[in-house]
């Protein structure tokens, strides 16, 4: 690895710092009601959107009410998206004709979009139309970030206010969310896209001409459409020539802008931002790249603001960046140590000035190794998911990183909103062993933690924990999982593994070769993302509430402090602790079982 | 609010993209399709191909691009995939050992290490780029089979790298179709000044 | 008086107490019991499945060898003895004190009285048929029958079977001296006592009750720790669960190597879960109380202790807490006109026949400095004027001279009526005197008719006790506010603060001040800690969060308090908070210790229980272990084993020292959660050894 790779991935980190704080200032005063002169224009907007809904932004919600609107609000929105799909072939902008989604996987993708999972048993071009990716798809990665976001301030203010059982307004936040913040950056990022290469257009699928005619030999079929068997019994083969090539395009920009601000990451095509159309040049990845972190790390400053001490958020980034940092550093070391036994084949896989070298399976040459590790583990440190590179063709640790950011419960930078309340959850417990440690009942930012606190942090972290090991347990067990996996034994493991580690988590990047586009899949995969995003986020609303409700205590020098190194190194270890020693039996098992074969056999 | 919200992101917004997009950036929005000459396709006209989108080369006259796993054909643009294939997997090793023979087979000598992008699947199957090693490497092969100097086909490959973008982004590579393109246009116009001569 | 603390204090593992645990600990194996701790409940699951596992094998369908099932089975056994042990032994304690208590609550004949009078008819009556309101009389001799408030009548108490405190205590009627505790014996004199428990409900009682934890409850703390290590345990419970099928498959995929067996997956569960915190949790918050006890501080609930580490705000009474009680004379000040010799002798004559530690004081400082000798005041044919409330001065008559000495306006009526002057001069000495919070005393005298004559003023000072000044210092870093509460006027009171490092002080304090004081502090979110005695401290003391009254205090004080300290010191409140803060770091130590624990058995277990699977993962059997089969079994003894050797820290406590939350954090972390994470790689490896030696494994 080069000075050259060293110094984008340090730009990356430097440029997502910088600009934690002035956007992370902008959505403190958005959500505090104190919206920044130069996005006022939209304010009239706002208040239309209130008139038209028969909302009433000065009525505020107790936590039932909060968590019930966003309920409600998910469940039309899951019945939408599924009739969208379902009914696609008779509705416009269905230029390639894409036939009705089967009942299975419009639930799953139903499920999954609007769990902010964005997880796709199915390859965007050959499945959906434009108007499903519109009006369904997109629409829900702006709302379901935007829900998210909801849920992070609703908490947020469970520690500002003091004795009330008011968290704010739902759908005030879900439109503030997404009206001032997800909207104004998404058209800035999507433009910035398409300048690069990134398509945007309503034309149906283009075609070229191929310099090079091919050809490729498929099964005859008989009329029944049978394969036709010779007298060996093998099928018959015919050649079918190729002179031309079908260029796949769409609305992808627009999509794509929101799918990586909003943590998305269900891509436009299949390959997901591999795919040139969807990442087209070093810079496009650049910016894809960053916006994965941008929000999640503002808001961690957002929340300093919000609750009157900047070094709160300070510490929680400060945690959340080392985090990502070794790991990062764990992941680009493995992907540039390939498979040593390609050099015996005669491979040359150091890098150098005039190639990228490394493990280059799955990984596209315009970004090479150090950028294909730099999105493998921020997309999963968020809950974003999309990818820039095949894990499934990751050395066994390489591909053991994305996989264990997830088991954490997404809580590195995390999900937009979600990522920081799944991040609070874990300070929750924290503060609780490290408060006992000075011997007071434990309090953060003012708010004691006691029983009830405790009950809800307990059932955020589990709920996912549960999701990915029994997801994964009864995957295993049915009939189907032999014909979903596509490599053998360890790996073939890790790639059901990792499929309910995404799910259950709500990330929504996958071992692509697993094969989940089955009813059997479809239906576990769906539950587990359900179970991921609900039973956390309600806890979480109703944490927001018993805090709310709360005394303020006044801090002394005996109260734990929570802003300084040593309470970050103490964070880091529980998030590590209690995430990840759930998963070491599987992850055992899985990829560092093929890790240890892999070089063991050297 | 789901319906104001649908209208809002789900018709409004993309609608906006796509004018300003089909304005200011016709090309790019609409797929960077190319013409023979490599330059961007202005109005009708048949495409030559995307300049971002690889297109599969077997042939020993041209540069091959990168192994691609989609089906069923490689370089398949409307169904982009990977192998998805473990480094474990051994189909993925008898992958590379028929790679890396047939490329033997193409003249590299055996003691000569092949670049491990010429061997390895692409994540989207639609890479349209190599890596400069993986360029050089078939320089031979190339000039000999279209009877051109390995020098003029060099010069050709070093004036198609593509440098780390503002300098410091990405990986310096090799857009295959645009080289391949560029190097039927010297052959063209090298007919054309054979015929012209006289 | 902290003497009584230590003589009451048995060593760690007292021999009676242990052998009673042992037995204890068998009988706590019931299910019933065991149920109230998740963590342990599973371990018992555990234990029985494997127990079954065992017979099983021994029928030859066993899923390994039976010796291996039945080491791991009886191991878990083990964990769970040890774990009643424990708190057994925590009991035990309580139970050796209980027993101490329990004979002085004997059944003795009382004297009722049929009036409540010392001269009305005696009716003699069981003290267990008395009830609330009779009135009996005890004489010299006798014991109290039930605890009760003296209505008539001064006597000499020993009350060393409640506090272990030997010297007698006087008890009289009205005041807040007047209640008695049942099961005390009366020295001299006798008391008429108005019954104010019923049986089995006295202070006695409720003591035995508390110490003995019969119905000890859990703490809220106690219970949000539970809710986490239950929440843990469903988490490794799971993970757990899930490796079978996880095995299953890649066994049946593979086509070789052996599905992991149970017998291993009760084994790591076990070593998974948080056992170590989890035996020893309630053996924690009990031994927190005998912690108090040993303080002699009866602490009416397991809540009371806890609240006391969270305490920020501690209200203490300047008397007797911060300042010696009394005041010093530390000047003589003359008049002009008058040699200070003069002064310093009128003044020791003046308080020769004055008891009051004032005078005493006097006496001294003119000795000590001006080398007058006291003398007999009989032989001078003196006659002493005592200090009454009408004239405010108190002096000496002699030969015609009059000496009197008080306060500055009473002196100053005195000589104005002796046809004296006050010197102006005088006045601003005093009022400088006052400002800086001491107390002026002006000494006049009249003699034979004449004009009467200021002598000068007398500084009498509150001495501020030593080392207070650094406790409180102390209670600042660990974050806790110090309020003086003071009858004091605000000047005298801002200087003793001063003196004494105090954060903020209340003068004048009437019971209503204290009250709007602490409600303002709780309001503000604090926690506020104080004591009392007297009945009028009673709605302060319920309204404090921690509340200490003292024993001497009345029945009131005592009721409204969550706390009583049988020594009466005030300044015990700072051990109350330290004692609670200790119970509360304690628990997070072991807590941390017990999750980073979890780290090292991972290595121990995953390539034991993997190994025929995938042989590779032997790589990850760092600690070089032997076989498989004794490192799942060091592990487990280890997990056994570490509750043993954790008891007298749970017992004891994690040792506390007065510091700021930071460095306390960083030390417990440093120490509980790196010794957690290194300690069992030795640990095991050691037992790994040692079961190689011993051809176990």
């Amino acid at each position: 690895m080069s000075a050259w790779e060293w110094a984008q991935l340090a730009l990356y980190f430097v440029v997502l710092l910088l600009l934690a704080k002035p956007l992370g200032a902008f959505m403190a005063a958005v959500y505090e009601g104190r919206i920044p002169g130069f996005v006022r224009f939209l304010a009239p907007v706002e208040r239309g959107i209130y008139r038209v809904c028969g909302v009433r932004p000065e009525v505020e919600h107790n936590w039932k009410q909060y968590a019930i609107a966003m309920l409600m609000f998910h469940v039309v929105g899951f019945v939408f998206l599924y009739g969208l799909q379902r009914l696609q072939v008779y509705l416009p902008l269905n230029p390639a004709n894409m036939a009705a989604v089967t009942p299975d996987c419009s639930f799953n993708t139903s499920v999954s979009f609007v769990t902010n999972t964005n997880w796709q048993g199915y390859g965007g071009e050959t499945t959906m139309s434009y108007l499903t990716q519109m009006l369904g798809l997109t629409v829900q990665n702006f709302v379901s970030a935007a829900a998210g976001m909801a849920v992070l301030v609703a908490l947020i203010r469970g520690f500002v206010r003091r004795q009330t059982n008011a968290i704010g307004n739902y759908w005030v936040d879900l439109t503030r969310s997404t009206l001032y913040i997800l909207l104004p950056l998404s058209i800035v990022l999507a433009l910035a896209l398409v300048s690069q290469g990134v398509v945007q257009t309503f034309r149906p699928y283009q075609t070229a001409t191929l310099l090079q005619p091919t050809s490729y030999q498929q099964p005859k079929l008989d009329a029944e459409g049978n394969p036709l068997k010779d007298g060996q019994g093998e099928p018959v083969m015919d050649t079918v020539a190729v002179s031309e090539q079908a260029l796949a395009v769409g609305p992808a920009a627009s999509q794509i802008a929101i799918k990586q601000l909003g943590t998305n990451g269900g891509g436009f095509f299949n390959v997901n931002s591999a795919h040139p159309f969807e990442n087209s040049t070093p810079f496009s990845n650049f910016l894809e790249c960053l916006a994965i972190l941008l929000i999640p790390a503002a808001l961690c400053y957002t929340f300093g603001v919000m609750v009157k001490d900047t070094r709160q958020g300070w510490a929680l980034l400060a945690a959340m960046t080392v985090m990502c940092l070794g790991f990062l550093a764990l992941c680009v070391h493995q992907e540039y140590h390939p498979d040593p036994q390609l050099a015996a084949l005669g491979v040359m896989t150091t890098d150098g000035a005039d190639m990228p070298g490394g493990n280059l399976e799955g990984k596209e040459v315009r970004f090479g190794v150090a950028n294909s590790a730099l999105w493998a583990t921020t997309t999963t440190c968020a809950s974003n998911g999309s990818v820039n590179s095949m894990h499934d063709s990751y050395m066994p640790v390489g591909g053991l990183v994305p996989m264990v950011l997830m088991q954490l419960g997404e809580v590195i930078y995390g999900g937009v909103g979600s990522g920081l309340y799944g991040m609070i959850v874990f300070v929750v417990i924290t503060v609780f062993i490290g408060g006992l440690m000075v011997g007071r009942t434990p309090e953060y930012l003012g708010k004691k933690i006691e029983a009830h606190e405790m009950k809800m942090a307990s059932i955020a972290v589990l709920a996912p924990c549960l999701a990915v090991l029994a997801g994964t347990a009864i995957a295993v067990m049915t009939a189907q999982v032999s014909a979903s996996i596509c490599n053998p034994l360890p790996h073939g493991f890790s790639q059901v593994l990792y499929a309910f580690s995404s799910a259950g988590n709500n990330n929504g990047s996958a071992f692509a070769g697993f094969g989940a586009n089955n009813p059997t899949m479809n239906l576990l995969l769906g539950l587990a993302m359900l179970t991921g995003r609900f039973w956390v986020k309600i806890p979480v609303i109703a944490l927001a509430g018993a805090l709310a409700a709360k005394k303020h205590i006044p801090v002394s020098d005996g109260t734990l402090p929570t802003h300084t190194p040593l309470f970050v190194a103490m964070l880091i270890a529980v998030v590590l602790i209690v995430g990840a020693l759930t998963f070491i039996p599987g992850l055992a098992l899985g990829p560092i079982a093929e890790h240890v074969q892999l070089f063991a056999a050297k | 609010m789901l319906i104001v919200m649908t209208v809002l992101t789900g018709l409004i917004y993309p609608l906006v993209i796509t004018g300003i997009a089909q304005v200011v950036f016709p090309s790019q929005a609409n797929g960077s399709l190319i013409d023979r000459e490599g330059k961007p396709l202005a109005g009708g006209g048949a495409a030559a191909g995307s300049a971002l989108i690889g297109q599969p080369f077997d042939a020993p006259q041209y540069f091959w691009g990168r192994p691609s796993a989609t089906a069923p054909f490689p370089y398949h643009a409307g169904a982009s995939t990977g192998s998805n294939w473990a480094v474990t997997n051994p189909s993925q090793t008898d992958a590379i050992k028929a790679r890396v023979a047939k490329l033997r087979e193409s003249g590299i000598p055996a003691g000569q290490p092949i670049p491990v992008d010429l061997v390895t699947a692409s994540g989207s199957g639609l890479d349209p780029h190599i890596s400069v090693a993986a360029a050089r490497i078939q320089i031979a092969r190339v000039a000999s089979a279209r009877g051109m100097s390995e020098q003029n086909v060099r010069r050709l490959v070093e004036q198609h790298i593509e440098a780390r973008q503002f300098g410091i982004w990405g990986e310096p590579r090799v857009n295959v179709l645009r080289l391949n393109l560029a190097l039927d246009a010297v052959r063209a116009e090298s007919r054309l000044a054979a015929v012209g001569a006289p | 008086m902290m003497t009584t603390a230590h003589s009451k204090s048995r060593p760690l593992f007292d021999p009676p107490i242990v052998r009673r645990a042992l037995l204890d600990s068998l009988i706590k194996l019931h299910p019933r019991h065991q149920v109230r701790n998740p963590v342990m409940f599973v371990v018992l699951v555990g234990a029985v499945l494997t127990l079954i596992l065992f017979f099983q094998a021994l029928g030859g369908h066993g899923e390994a060898s039976p010796l291996f099932i039945l080491a791991i089975s009886l191991w878990l056994w083990f964990t769970l003895l040890f774990a009643n042990f424990a708190e057994a032994m925590a009991e035990g304690r309580g139970k050796a004190q209980a027993d101490t208590l329990r004979k002085a609550r004997r059944e003795i004949v009382a004297h009722k009285l049929a009036e409540p009078r010392r001269s009305a008819a005696i009716v003699p009556t069981p003290s267990t048929e008395l009830h609330k309101g009779d009135c009996v009389l005890v004489e010299a001799g006798a014991f109290i029958p039930l605890d009760g408030e003296v209505i008539e009548g001064v006597a000499s108490v020993d009350e060393s079977a409640v506090t272990g405190e030997s010297a007698p205590v006087i008890r009289e009627s009205g005041g807040d001296r007047s209640a008695v505790t049942g099961g005390t014996r009366v020295l001299s004199d006798w008391l008429v006592i108005r019954i104010t428990s019923n049986p089995g409900e006295s202070f006695i009682d409720r003591m035995i009750g508390l110490v003995e934890g019969a119905k000890r409850q859990k703490t809220p703390n106690e219970i949000a720790l539970n809710i986490l290590l239950a929440g843990m345990t469903i988490i490794f419970l799971m993970a757990v669960a899930t490796l079978l099928p996880f095995s299953l498959f890649t066994v049946t995929a593979l086509g070789h190597g052996d599905v992991i067996t149970i017998t291993v997956l009760v084994a790591l569960l076990v070593c998974l879960i948080p056992t170590t915190i989890g035996g020893l949790l309630s053996a924690i918050g009990i031994a927190g109380m005998d912690r108090m006890i040993q303080a002699n501080v009866i602490a009416m609930s397991g809540r009371a202790v806890e609240a006391a580490g969270d305490v920020d705000t501690l209200l203490l009474d300047k008397t007797g807490t911060i300042t010696l009680g009394n005041r010093e004379a530390t000047e003589f000040i003359a008049a002009d006109g008058v040699r200070i010799e003069e002064l310093a002798d009128a003044a020791q004559l003046s308080s020769l026949a004055d008891e009051t530690p004032e005078g005493r004081s006097i006496v001294v400082l003119a000795k000590h400095k001006y080398g007058l000798r006291g003398r007999d005041i009989e032989k001078m044919h003196a006659h002493f004027v005592p200090f009454t409330a009408q004239t405010r001065m108190s002096g000496v008559d002699m030969s015609g001279t009059r000496i009197r000495k008080g306060a500055a306006d009473a002196i100053q009526r005195f000589v104005e009526a002796e046809k004296g002057v006050f010197p102006p001069n005088l006045r601003s000495t005093i009022d400088s005197i006052a400002k800086k919070g001491e107390t002026p005393l002006v000494v006049a005298q009249a003699a034979n008719g004449g004009p009467a004559r200021v002598l000068g003023a007398v500084r009498l000072k509150d001495i501020v006790k030593g080392g207070i000044r650094d406790r409180f210092a102390q209670l600042r870093t660990m974050g806790i506010k110090t309020i003086m509460i003071t009858g004091d006027n605000p000047l005298t009171a801002a200087s003793i603060a001063a003196e004494a490092g105090v954060d903020d002080f209340l003068a004048e304090a009437t019971p209503e001040a204290k009250l709007k004081l602490i409600r303002e502090n709780q309001a503000g979110g604090r926690l506020v800690a104080m004591c009392g005695d007297g009945t009028n401290d009673a709605p302060a003391l319920a309204q404090a969060d921690v509340a200490v009254a003292m024993n001497t205090g009345t029945q009131a004080a005592k009721e409204a308090g969550n706390m009583v300290d049988l020594d009466s010191n005030p300044t015990k409140l700072i051990e109350v908070v330290e004692i609670g803060k200790q119970l509360l770091i304690t628990r997070g130590a072991l807590t941390t210790f017990s999750i980073a624990n979890d780290v090292s058995k991972y290595f121990a277990i995953i390539p034991a229980a993997f190994v025929t699977t995938y042989p590779a993962l032997g790589a990850l059997n760092i600690m070089g272990l032997a076989t498989p089969q004794s490192a799942i079994l060091s592990a487990v003894i280890f997990n056994a084993l570490i509750i043993i050797a954790l008891i007298p820290l749970a017992l004891r406590g994690v040792k506390y020292r007065a510091a700021r939350a930071q460095s306390l954090l960083s030390w417990n972390l440093f120490v509980y959660g790196v010794g957690g994470l290194l300690i069992p790689f030795v640990g095991i490896k050691l037992i790994d050894l040692l079961l190689v030696a011993l051809r176990l494994a």
